[in-house]
């Protein structure tokens, strides 16, 4: 075996291990914290397994995304919100653990059962690395513009849903209450953020 | 013989076809008697040490231009004894802080504590992988380039929230959620005032970038086809290294010191020495992208063709590699300057201004810089790289 193989190998199963483990880490941690922090890694060690595979923009893209936007927002949500709340214990916790536990172990069972079935064309189709780049945008543009268009249309969705969400005085009926309120909020730089209650 | 995927390759060559370092290292050590792969593996650590080394020297620069610049600018002397001029004085305050004690606070977390400020350092430190000082002389010729450094500046917010839960302390948590905040809110300009260039130079490699705007020396450098991409960059380039105006995360007279509150000793030196590196990689990031990187504002062709030297001949090889790596630094450095002159000529923004202009001026104007530049690619496919 040469060098580069070994230290390609060496390299998949360090990998290998960090995805395996970190993910069973970020199920089974009780810190919250943990878990969001160890999900970073866990993507990050994909980004490498992609390096490893010779598709650098889709390594780079996965960090940009995943580590980048998806787990800082995570964390951001889990900072933010800073409630201590007692959480009631609830009935028969330890059979739901057994029971999620033996789905879990059938999805993997069924998943090396597809592994081993299916005819694998080994070696795969030879990695095109650098080129890699133009050809995902000659496909996003072309053969696949309708799923490319529909996923930024969902975007934009979700975009305006969160503006409309954060705009609290676009929001006419109070929750608890079911009264209409229409308060506005009061931009003054000098005064904290407050919904001003006093007014009609 | 290849290592790994190309991210991993390392090159370090003068200018090709001329003087290739890496060739003449290999065959010197297969002169010794040393086999091609062990040859290979000796050469690898040998450029990215190089590149380290670089790193740290041009931080220890900044910081005592720094200094000094900051005294002239309040009409004090500045660092003074240590050294000529005080030009030991980041190496003084580098080894304080490495003799200092190491603390960790007692409620803290000590796990994420110390990860947090290796989080920050280390994608600073790779990102130096893709800045070209000459034609060949960059560590590693990634095709993704420029985008590898987005991305990987994408992951210094987690080391920021990292080690602002892991402190413990409630000025900690508030400094890593606004560094964080800042971090997001100004990456997407700077994202896509990149893509307006790369989308001139077709190609996201740094090393094409700067090719494509060396053509006709200074004329051709992007700040002229780009100067309100040129402006946006910076700006955000600022943002995200928290310098003045926008070091809100560290705000010493409202947050205590942010996010590096509870730090000291080398930890805190990993934080001092990410922000100063990030500096002066966004400094030659800039000059790469606008300023034309390693090109004199004479191209060097028509020098050698004034003296009667063909390209190729080692003396001219020789001489452009070193006015290569000369220009680089010469114009990250002015870049440097004019940051530490901004730091001590402008005030603070508020977080809401700071937000404000992130999100409600900087992305929209963004926007329509790419916008723009893609029409005039389509109309003017000669001067905009159609």
């Amino acid at each position: 075996m040469t060098i580069a193989a070994s230290t390609e190998l060496i390299c998949f199963l360090i990998l290998g291990a960090v995805v395996v483990l970190g993910s069973i880490g970020v199920v089974l941690l009780t810190n919250i914290v943990y878990s969001a922090f160890l999900l970073g890694g866990v993507f990050m060690a994909v980004a490498g397994l992609y390096l490893l595979l010779n598709a650098s923009f889709v390594a780079a893209a996965q960090v940009l995304v995943y580590v980048g936007a998806v787990n800082v927002l995570i964390l951001f949500a889990i900072m933010l919100v800073n409630k201590k709340e007692e959480l009631k214990p609830i009935k028969g916790l330890q059979l739901r653990k057994i029971l999620s536990g033996a789905i879990c172990l059938g999805l993997l069972s069924l998943l090396i059962r597809v592994d081993f079935t299916t005819p694998w064309n080994l070696p795969g189709p030879k990695a095109i690395g650098e080129d890699a780049t133009e050809r995902i945008g000659e496909h996003l543009f072309t053969d696949y513009l309708l799923p490319f268009e529909l996923a930024s249309v969902l975007l934009l969705m979700a975009m305006i849903g969160a503006i409309v969400l954060a705009r609290r005085d676009v929001l006419i009926q109070d929750l608890d209450t079911e009264k209409a309120i229409d308060l506005p909020i009061i931009e003054n730089g000098k005064e904290p953020l407050l919904i001003d209650k006093t007014s009609p | 013989m290849k290592m790994l995927p190309n991210p991993f390759t390392a090159h370090l060559a003068l200018v090709s076809p001329g003087i290739d370092i890496e060739l003449s290292f290999n065959e010197f050590l297969q002169d010794l008697g040393v086999s091609p792969e062990l040859a290979h593996i000796l050469w690898l650590p040998l450029p990215m040490f190089l590149v380290l080394i670089a790193a740290i020297i041009g931080v220890l620069v900044t910081v005592w231009l720094e200094r000094k610049i900051s005294a002239a600018a309040q009409q004090r002397i500045g660092p003074e004894y240590a050294g000529a001029l005080g030009i030991l004085q980041p190496m003084a305050d580098g080894l304080k802080l490495l003799v200092k004690e190491d603390i960790i606070p007692a409620k803290a977390d000590g796990l994420l504590f110390t990860l947090g400020p290796v989080l920050v350092l280390v994608p600073v430190i790779l990102s130096w992988l893709i800045v070209p000082f000459g034609q060949n002389l960059l560590i590693s010729n990634v095709g993704i380039g420029i985008f590898l450094w987005i991305a990987l500046s994408s992951i210094q917010p987690i080391g920021l929230l990292m080690s602002g839960y892991a402190s413990n302390n409630k000025y900690s948590l508030l400094g890593g959620l606004r560094a964080a905040a800042q971090s997001i809110s100004y990456e997407i300009p700077l994202a896509l005032a990149v893509l307006a260039v790369v989308m001139m130079s077709n190609s996201l490699s740094t090393v094409d970038i700067v090719e494509q705007q060396n053509s006709a020396g200074l004329l051709s450098w992007n700040i002229w086809r780009q100067p309100i991409g040129f402006l946006i960059f910076w700006i955000c380039a600022l943002a995200e290294c928290e310098r003045l105006p926008f070091d809100l995360p560290e705000a010493e007279e409202e947050l205590v010191a942010g996010y590096q509150t509870e730090y000291a000793g080398m930890k805190f030196a990993l934080f001092y020495l990410g922000s100063y590196i990030n500096l002066v990689l966004s400094a030659l990031l800039v000059s790469v992208l606008y300023l034309g990187g390693w090109g004199f504002p004479i191209p060097i062709e028509w020098f050698a063709e004034w003296i009667g030297e063909p390209i190729s001949s080692p003396i001219v090889q020789v001489c452009a590699g070193s006015i290569g790596i000369g220009m680089t630094v010469l114009k990250a450095y002015l870049l440097v300057f004019l940051a530490i002159l901004l730091r001590w000529t402008t005030p603070r923004v508020r977080i809401d201004q700071l937000l404000d202009l992130g999100w409600k001026f900087l992305l929209p104007i963004s926007l329509v810089n790419l916008l723009f530049t893609a029409a005039l690619k389509l109309a003017f496919p000669i001067a905009f790289g159609g």
